[in-house]
């Protein structure tokens, strides 16, 4: 427990989620739409409709260059990707389906939505993060984590 | 044009939050959803941070006429519960539980760890896809 809150390091945290706080809160204030990532990332790729699809790929390509930036200021992002290509499928096509049907994911719902105490981005956020646990609650019990 | 550069720096800012916090880190995710196992606090501290300027956002967001880069503000209006939000968002849970990756991180990612995070990427749009066409 002590390791894992070492390695927490909070004002990280607390500076990264400021920063992606201040990033909604620009497209909120400039163009007057939620920053919903899964919304985005439907409507960039056509798959749904919404924002003017150059907005939408604007905001998308924007996400791995900040973090390209991050990563090339402090010498590198640690990250560890599942291996397995399996994992990386199934998750990727819950994740993408789960969350069109439920309209939204951790961004429009769990940061959007709930700082404006939105009851269904309070449902969604309480129900995705309910299945999450159980779900790596499960894995670690067949062995999988 | 304007409001496209606005859209890219809101994405960068965005995505450099995400690489900054450890999200593009799926062990970190799943390290918070662990409660028996190792339980890792960072995400609430992200979130914590993330929802602090937003409050404060909406609260501006009610007093404006219009946004200030657009003609009119399109935010989702709905405030129904249904059984089609609550399966989507514990399928979703499911697999953010399975690969330690949402949306975000993961097409932010992409500059972190290019292979993996694409076949991720790839699966979601599939699966976005799926929903929009096939399974709706």
């Amino acid at each position: 427990m002590t390791e894992a809150f070492a390695r927490a390091m909070p004002q990280e945290g607390l500076m990264g989620g400021l920063m992606i706080g201040i990033a909604a809160a620009i497209m909120l204030l400039g163009l007057g739409r939620v920053a919903g990532v899964s919304g985005l990332a439907a409507r960039a790729s056509g798959i749904a409709g919404g924002a003017p699809r150059g907005v939408a790929l604007a905001f998308i390509i924007g996400l791995p260059l900040g973090a390209f930036l991050v990563a090339a200021i402090n010498g590198g992002v640690a990250t560890h990707f599942p291996a397995s290509s399996t994992t990386l499928i199934i998750a990727g096509l819950l994740v993408g389906f789960g969350t069109r049907l439920g309209s939204g994911c951790t961004s429009g719902h769990g940061v959007c939505g709930l700082s404006r105490l939105s009851r269904r981005s309070i449902l969604a956020t309480a129900l995705f993060m309910a299945s999450g646990i159980v779900t790596v609650a499960l894995m670690r019990l067949v062995g999988f984590l | 044009m304007r409001q496209m550069l606005v859209a890219l720096i809101a994405g960068v800012l965005f995505g450099a939050g995400l690489a900054y916090s450890g999200m593009v880190d799926p062990q970190r995710v799943q390290g918070f959803l662990d409660i028996w196992g190792a339980w890792d606090p960072m995400l609430a501290f992200v979130m914590l941070g993330a929802i602090m300027p937003m409050v404060v956002a909406w609260l501006v967001q009610q007093r404006m006429q219009k946004p200030f880069a657009d003609a009119h503000f399109s935010l989702p209006g709905t405030t129904r519960l249904d059984a089609r939000l609550a399966t989507g968002a514990v399928l979703f849970g499911a697999g953010w539980g399975i690969g330690g990756l949402c949306p975000g991180p993961a097409i932010a990612g992409m500059a972190i760890a290019p292979l993996s995070a694409a076949i991720f990427v790839i699966a979601m749009l599939a699966g976005m896809a799926v929903q929009r066409f096939v399974i709706k």
